[in-house]
């Protein structure tokens, strides 16, 4: 029965045993264990992408009033693996005058900079990745790689829009980084350890009640990390043609291409995680395997939140998207880390309901307080669309309108 | 050699050779690309010494925002990804001796030196810990003042940073 | 503790080799025709104009530096947040203090007009 409530553990365990028993010394079958275990994580993570880029095409096209593929297999769920079996097959092109080394190592770092966070995640209470006390630290240092993938690939194509194209998405990722960071703070307070499963043992009530506007700053911003619309300057093809990856082709193109997917699905178990409890939910003590299911569950929620803002919101134009973070969500986030900390501290751990009525209505203070500042700063500071009177396509037509308005 | 060895000597060749290419190399571009190689060296070498918080540090700090920023200043100048010519002039053989024998005298008055020839002792768990460090920043006996004042550093470091790089830009216009 | 470096270590390794391995196999699968014309630069479609490299605007920089500012003190902060059950009061207070004072730069550079994309 052990094995159906908590089967990973299980099957970890009698791998164990079984390698010790061919005699094996026990730090390589640790090291063997280790390798499978991160293939597994890896492999897992690279297939499940396909299933998720077909729902995000299928969802899209609904939100779109479109059908989304349809054709190949049931409701064209074979779509995303007819596409990989082609972009396998297709030719790649390297331009004249490419950085070889960046260009190539581009694609192949920019998946592995989402891929490494899947090592910290805990799946369930008995199966996580590492445990590692830094791991929230970690997750925003890999992303500092994705950075360093994206500046490689502006300035080895070779290409200006690339190159400026790159340089914009990295000012838009280094400075939604801030709030970001800022904000991870309150769950680290919380819970005492940066580990992600201490974290998640620690919500016992998801931190979402306990802070919320520190939980809407790190939504935005992990939308912004990914590059999605709104915050999809990143592609700007009005401006940029495709931003930093337009000179790649085939599967290096399509490296790029499940990078971002991958990022935006695993931000939304990051949150999940953070957030709204990862793996806690009725039952979890006697039946592990529930865990698993219930961080999948959340995890499809926030994705598709993610999904709907999407596709129904407009792009930000570049100096608001700036506006947004440096002049609001970096001063707020600032401003609810002191909050949070005074008020936490001055109540004590003991009464919990009193606590968290407090937190509840600082955050609610901070967000009127926040709203009202922001409107009156915006009605201060509208920037005119237009300078001047717009050009008529018939200025006749104007010059005889203002003649009549004389007469 | 323990495995251990043999991966820190690998790190230690990367380092080194990354720097030296830092220095060497023809592009601007390349240099800081060098650069960012050698302190992902750096991160390895903190994380083989159990230093959790300095490793994943050093790659946010260092990699994550002084490297970027050096890239972007490279790409404030004109000929970032352009080659710049020799690096090598007539007084670099000169230089080279004098560096080597500063080098040189610097390792044999250092030989005999204790602290560098003690061993050691490895740290307890509770070292480890980041909060440890957390209890030590706010301790008033401990590094509670030094704590304010890297947040003046800072603020001065910014402060000093945005008049230089904003009273340029309005001279160019 | 060097059991889990070990493990990221893995992981990141196992994380680089994969996408290069997928990239490797392509190459060997995907047909190779290179032609002047098609190995050309595609920029926006037109034929390429100057050289690729553009002189970036110094507010790149400068978002740069508030950007290396505002995540040292964070970095500084979060030992503190560890260990913020542990710490008394006036040691949150002292956070805040130094928060304060970096908010202050925030501050200064907004009122210098350093913020704005221009």
């Amino acid at each position: 029965m052990n094995f159906l409530y908590d089967p990973i553990p299980f099957i970890i365990n009698w791998l164990n045993s079984l390698m010790l028993s061919w005699g094996w010394p026990v730090d390589v079958v640790q090291v063997v264990m280790f390798v499978l275990g991160a293939l597994l994580i890896c492999v897992g993570a690279m297939l499940f992408t396909t299933l998720l880029i077909w729902a995000e095409r299928k969802i899209g096209g609904r939100f779109q009033d479109r059908l989304g593929p349809n054709r190949v297999g049931p409701w064209g769920i074979f779509q995303t693996i007819a596409d990989m079996l082609k972009i396998f097959t297709k030719e790649y092109i390297t331009p004249a005058g490419v950085d070889k080394i960046p260009f190539n190592l581009a694609p192949v770092l920019a998946v592995a900079a989402v891929l490494s966070i899947w090592a910290v995640i805990p799946f369930s209470e008995t199966f996580s990745g590492v445990n590692i006390n830094i791991a929230l630290l970690y997750i925003i240092a890999i992303g500092g790689l994705g950075e360093m993938a994206i500046i490689l690939a502006g300035f080895g194509s070779n290409n200006k829009y690339a190159l400026l194209g790159a340089f914009r998405a990295v000012a838009q990722l280094i400075s939604y980084e801030v709030p970001m960071v800022i904000v991870l703070l309150i769950p680290v307070m919380f819970t005492g350890s940066m580990g992600l499963n201490d974290i998640v043992q620690a919500q016992k009530i998801p931190f979402i009640v306990l802070a919320p506007v520190a939980c809407l700053i790190f939504f935005i911003s992990s939308i912004a990390e990914n590059g999605r619309a709104p915050f999809d300057l990143i592609e700007a093809d009005s401006e940029l043609v495709a931003g930093f990856n337009i000179e790649y082709s085939g599967l290096k193109f399509g490296m790029f291409f499940v990078a971002d997917f991958l990022h935006a699905f695993t931000s939304a178990i990051i949150f999940t995680t953070i957030f709204l409890g990862g793996w806690q939910g009725p039952g979890v003590a006697t039946h592990p395997i529930l865990g698993g299911f219930y961080l999948l569950a959340k995890t499809l929620i926030v994705y598709f939140a993610m999904l709907a803002i999407r596709f129904t919101l407009p792009r930000f134009r570049i100096d608001q998207m700036m506006a947004l973070n440096w002049k609001i969500l970096t001063p707020l986030s600032l401003v609810t880390l002191l909050v949070t900390a005074v008020v936490d501290k001055s109540i004590p751990r003991e009464l919990m309901a009193v606590r968290i009525g407090a937190l509840l209505v600082a955050n609610i203070l901070i967000w009127l307080v926040a709203d009202r500042l922001f409107t009156v700063y915006s009605r201060r500071h509208t920037r005119l669309v237009v300078s001047g009177p717009r050009p008529l396509a018939r200025p006749d037509l104007k010059s005889s309108k203002e003649e009549r308005a004389s007469l | 050699m323990t495995p251990m060895q043999i991966l820190f000597l690998i790190t230690g060749v990367v380092i080194l050779f990354s720097a030296v290419m830092a220095v060497s190399a023809r592009k601007m571009i390349h240099s800081a690309l060098w650069f960012v190689l050698a302190l992902l060296g750096v991160a390895v070498v903190f994380a083989m010494l159990e230093a959790s918080f300095f490793a994943v540090v050093q790659v946010l700090i260092y990699v994550g925002a002084i490297a970027i920023l050096i890239i972007f200043g490279v790409m404030l100048t004109r000929r970032a990804l352009e080659d710049n010519g020799k690096h090598i002039n007539r007084a670099t053989i000169t230089t080279t001796v004098i560096v080597i024998f500063v080098f040189a005298g610097l390792i044999y008055s250092l030989r005999l030196w204790v602290p560098l020839l003690a061993t050691t002792t490895p740290l307890s768990s509770d070292h480890l810990d980041v909060g440890s460090l957390g209890l030590a920043f706010t301790d008033p006996r401990q590094f509670s003042l030094p704590f304010e004042i890297t947040s003046v550093l800072l603020l001065a470091a910014l402060i000093g940073a945005i008049y230089i790089a904003y009273e340029r830009k309005d001279e160019k216009k | 503790m060097l059991h889990e470096w070990l493990y990221l270590g893995i992981f990141l390794t196992v994380a680089l080799a994969i996408p290069a391995a997928a990239l490797i196999i392509a190459g060997i699968l995907a047909p190779k025709k290179p032609n002047p014309i098609k190995n050309s630069t595609y920029e926006c479609g037109m034929e390429t104009v100057g050289v690729s490299w553009v002189q970036f605007k110094v507010q790149y920089y400068i978002y740069g530096l508030v950007f290396l500012v505002f995540d040292v003190e964070a970095v500084l902060l979060y030992p503190w947040a560890v260990a913020y059950n542990k710490v008394p009061l006036y040691g949150v207070l002292e956070a805040v203090l130094f928060v304060l004072i970096l908010a202050s730069g925030l501050i200064y550079v907004w009122r210098k007009g350093a913020l704005e994309w221009v």
